[in-house]
């Protein structure tokens, strides 16, 4: 017997995902759309649901120890106003759907829902986010990147939830988000881009690249980005062909109803080489 | 089956149904506010839109599960308010509506714009509307509508 839940409180969400399985349904602004069903019909469910969007305890943005960390229900709309809020993060969410869907989505939608093209994912990722789950059992802190293994897939547990995110606060001298949608609202990105540095004294502190939605997950190679620490502005912008070229090979997308892989890739490392030409 | 409490168009609603309905069909079906449209049925078109305290929603995509203590406007609740008069001659001047169709969703999301923003530039204006859809007008006629809806009713919001 199919039984859906809208628990009064935090705890007793946290009991009930302990007790059998459930779909959590935070803004549903994916969900709903993902399991419609014929009009005048409710979406079609074959697990237990979970209505969390209104657990005003899990809505909030504070800053604690050096993070930012902004509690899973709260809309992204809130999380764009807020001036806590990291100005990469919001320009993703500047440009996230409309108005209407900023109401009701949420950040931790965005990770449960795994999608590559999630729209603030490469933003979270570029920052190092923390994702915190709580289950019954204790609380349990991981990078994003240890938390989304897949399109659609991830490591939470049936009896977790997320909790919170935390976002190091960090220095960034120039930034950047860029989506290429087919329109400019409510478009699900074909490419996005995430750059980030933090230069001082003529020297590169920090470099940081993501792209969505040209692999399975969010595509940040640590790896690549240490090569170009240390150098002068001037000797990252003369390494910009070497910097695609080191890039080229992971930027592996796929064709789709919205766009198709040669686009894809032209317009990811184009983003890349206008980013660097242009620090 | 659980039990929703609700303010839909300044009324206390309590009801006990399922939680996954889409608000849109509890809207039109169990309620009869008709003014709010299906379009796309997939949150891209802003037909189904409403307010939910006092922001845009589109309520095809809103489980019912998700208005629990809220207060929902529809465009019928909306209509019996001062500032609607003021968008409505300001779409009929303005010739903002020809089908129709979009013109409830429109309006809802003038309102809830101009609830956060009384004197919009142009640019905030095509922001706040980016999620509703026209196929008539070609948008320019509503844009003027909403400017000169915010110059109107200047001090209502």
């Amino acid at each position: 017997m199919v039984k859906n839940v809208i628990p009064v409180s935090y705890s007793e969400a946290l009991d009930l995902l302990n007790e059998r399985p459930f779909k959590i349904i935070a803004g549903g602004t994916d969900l709903m759309v993902q399991r419609r069903s014929w009009a005048q019909t409710p979406p079609k469910f074959s697990e237990d649901v979970l209505y969390i969007f209104n657990l005003e305890e899990l809505k909030y943005i504070k800053e604690v120890d050096g993070y930012i960390v902004i509690g899973s229900t709260t809309p992204v709309e809130d999380v764009l106003k807020n001036k806590l809020t990291p100005n990469l993060l919001k320009a993703a969410i500047s440009i996230m759907a409309s108005p209407a869907l900023r109401n009701m989505a949420t950040i931790a939608g965005n990770i449960g829902n795994a999608s590559p093209a999630g729209d603030t994912l490469p933003i979270l990722y570029t920052l190092d986010a923390i994702i915190v789950l709580e289950s019954i059992e204790g609380i349990r802190e991981l990078p994003i990147k240890d938390v989304i293994t897949g399109p659609g897939k991830h490591i939470i547990k049936q009896n977790e939830i997320i909790k919170e995110l935390k976002l190091p606060i960090s220095v960034f001298t120039n930034s950047a988000f860029e989506k290429v949608g087919g329109r400019k609202a409510d478009a699900i990105s074909k490419v996005s881009f995430t750059g980030a540095v933090n230069i001082k004294d003529n020297k590169v502190l920090d470099f940081r690249i993501a792209f969505g939605a040209v692999s399975a997950t969010i595509l940040r190679r640590k790896d690549l980005e240490e090569k170009y620490v240390g150098l002068t502005k001037d000797e990252l912008i003369g390494k910009v062909d070497e910097i695609v070229a080191d890039y080229d090979p992971f930027v592996r997308p796929i064709d789709d109803q919205r766009s198709n892989k040669e686009y894809r890739k032209t317009v990811a490392l184009n983003l890349l080489r206008n980013f660097i030409e242009t620090l | 089956m659980a039990k929703i409490k609700f303010k839909l168009n300044n009324k206390e609603i309590e009801i006990d149904e399922n939680p996954n309905l889409r608000l849109l069909d509890v809207l039109r079906d169990k309620f009869e506010f008709t003014g709010v449209k299906e379009g796309c049925g997939e949150g891209e078109c802003g037909a189904c839109a409403v307010l939910i305290n006092n922001d845009i929603v589109n309520s095809c995509i809103v489980p019912l599960g998700n208005v629990n203590g809220k207060e929902i406007m529809t465009i019928e609740g909306y209509s019996e308010t001062k500032k609607y008069d003021v968008i409505k001659d300001a779409y009929a001047e303005e010739g903002a509506v020809q089908c129709g169709f979009c013109t409830p969703g429109m309006i809802i999301a003038s309102e809830s714009l101009l609830n956060k923003n009384p004197h919009p530039t142009e640019e905030e204006i095509r922001v706040g509307l980016s999620g509703n859809l026209c196929r008539c007008t070609g948008y320019n006629m509503i844009v003027k509508a909403v400017k000169s809806a915010a110059k109107k009713g200047d001090g209502l919001w």
